[in-house]
């Protein structure tokens, strides 16, 4: 492919323990964890930016649905409201609370819409031979946004306040509550499928540095 | 597993944390980046123990207004009532809804205050150089981080039933000034468990010292 890939492909320090090992040869589907403190280092995932980019697909869909039909309806007294998930911030927002309006909107509308908006370009981006750089910077996004996405947690608020609620007046779930839940699982699987150190492999270097390190016998990472 | 455990650092290399390609920071540079992605390197991250106690004081701060304050105040023609998050979680306990009281208060009482407490035991366990229990630690440290984000469950909570029940004249509920703080206790408690270096707790105490920057 190219000759500025990593000299040691294989080479790798634990990002929790920082013990230097290599990664053993797998069998596609196996978990390989750090021999000292047993963190999950890799997932042998095969066709990964295949799969990567239909569930990035099948997602983006899904987290557009979810937030343009109605989520929850609210029966009483022969009235009727309904909201979503933007009505939930638009409502903090006018009640005075912008800087909470504004993290929810971030964790469950903008930080998803973001993660899967990444994946998908990177997925398309690293079919080519030696991707650009800032196929990089995206990955980089990606792994700084992920934990902010928070839909299964917005998902399961969403429960409590439709119990909390259920006491007072009649509660209509809508159509986004079951396109939510479905993405829940869409995302985990879009991660789980997700191969960040195959994507960086395929990424072109920004700078062309030797790398010496040596050949110390290392330890080897655990299956 | 019969070469010695030796961690990248004490053989002077560093793994990036962004891409994880483990190179040799140029000797007696001021600032070194990684070649594949770009990113600063270093061994540890600058100053990980400093900026992990501010955050962590700082959320314990805020952990006592959020705790304190109203985070929903309900207002019916008759009056008003403004519950805490504790008062919430007593509301939601009946006999048919226990189960979602006890996720409330785990998620919003119970980890913020256990990630400090973790945040804090790590921390000192760290500065003192204890070579005990290092496994259990770092087992800790990435329950933290998994579990820190569902604290946000009662930020969403509340602004769904603010979004929903408003039904003015009849019914209608306000956020409180609590709900501020609380989503403050959440966001900097995640920012402080991220600005944690988990590789301290394998350095041994010397070899701390040698390469601290």
């Amino acid at each position: 492919m190219s000759d500025r890939r990593a000299p040691h492909p294989l080479l790798l320090a634990c990002p929790d323990c920082d013990l230097l090992q290599r990664l053993p040869q797998v069998a596609a589907g196996t978990t390989v964890y750090c021999a000292r403190c047993h963190t999950p280092l890799w997932r042998c995932n095969t066709d990964s930016p295949n799969r990567t980019l239909a569930l990035a697909l099948a997602a983006g869909i899904l987290l557009l649905i979810a937030n343009t039909v109605p989520m929850l309806g609210l029966s009483v007294a022969g009235r009727e409201t309904f909201t979503t998930v933007i009505g939930g911030v638009l409502a903090m927002w006018h009640e005075g609370r912008q800087v909470v309006a504004m993290l929810v909107l971030f964790t469950a509308v903008l930080a998803p819409a973001l993660e899967i908006a990444c994946l998908l370009t990177v997925a398309v981006a690293v079919r080519r031979s030696l991707a650009p750089p800032w196929v990089g910077m995206l990955l980089r996004s990606y792994e700084l946004i992920r934990e902010w996405s928070m839909i299964e947690i917005m998902l399961l608020g969403v429960l409590v306040a439709l119990i909390k609620i259920a006491e007072l007046a009649t509660v209509i779930p809508g159509l986004a509550l079951f396109v939510l839940g479905t993405l829940v699982f869409l995302l985990a699987a879009m991660a789980a499928v997700f191969d960040p150190r195959d994507a960086w492999a395929r990424v072109a270097w920004t700078a062309s540095a030797p790398n010496e390190l040596g050949a110390q016998r290392l330890p080897e990472a655990m299956p | 597993m019969s070469a010695a455990p030796a961690s990248a650092m004490s053989l002077g290399l560093a793994g990036c944390e962004v891409c994880g390609l483990v190179s040799r920071p140029p000797a007696g540079a001021a600032m070194a980046r990684c070649p594949r992605c770009g990113e600063r390197l270093h061994c540890r991250r600058p100053a990980s123990i400093e900026r992990c106690w501010a955050l962590v004081i700082a959320a314990l701060i805020l952990y006592v207004p959020a705790n304190l304050l109203p985070v929903l105040t309900t207002s019916t023609p008759l009056g008003g009532v403004s519950d805490t998050i504790m008062q919430g979680v007593i509301e939601l306990w009946s006999p048919s809804s226990w189960p979602l009281a006890i996720v409330v208060f785990v998620a919003s009482i119970t980890i913020p205050l256990g990630k400090l407490i973790a945040l804090a035991y790590l921390l000192i366990t760290v500065r003192r150089g204890s070579v005990r229990s290092m496994e259990q630690r770092v087992r800790l440290y990435r329950m933290v981080k998994f579990i820190g984000r569902w604290s946000m469950l009662d930020v969403f909570v509340d602004t769904f039933v603010v979004a929903l029940v408003q039904l003015k004249p009849l019914m209608w509920v306000e956020p409180g000034p609590g709900v501020i703080f609380f989503a403050g206790v959440v966001v900097v408690t995640m920012i402080a468990v991220n600005n944690f270096d988990p590789r301290l707790i394998w350095d041994l105490p010397q070899q701390e010292k040698q390469d601290h920057a």
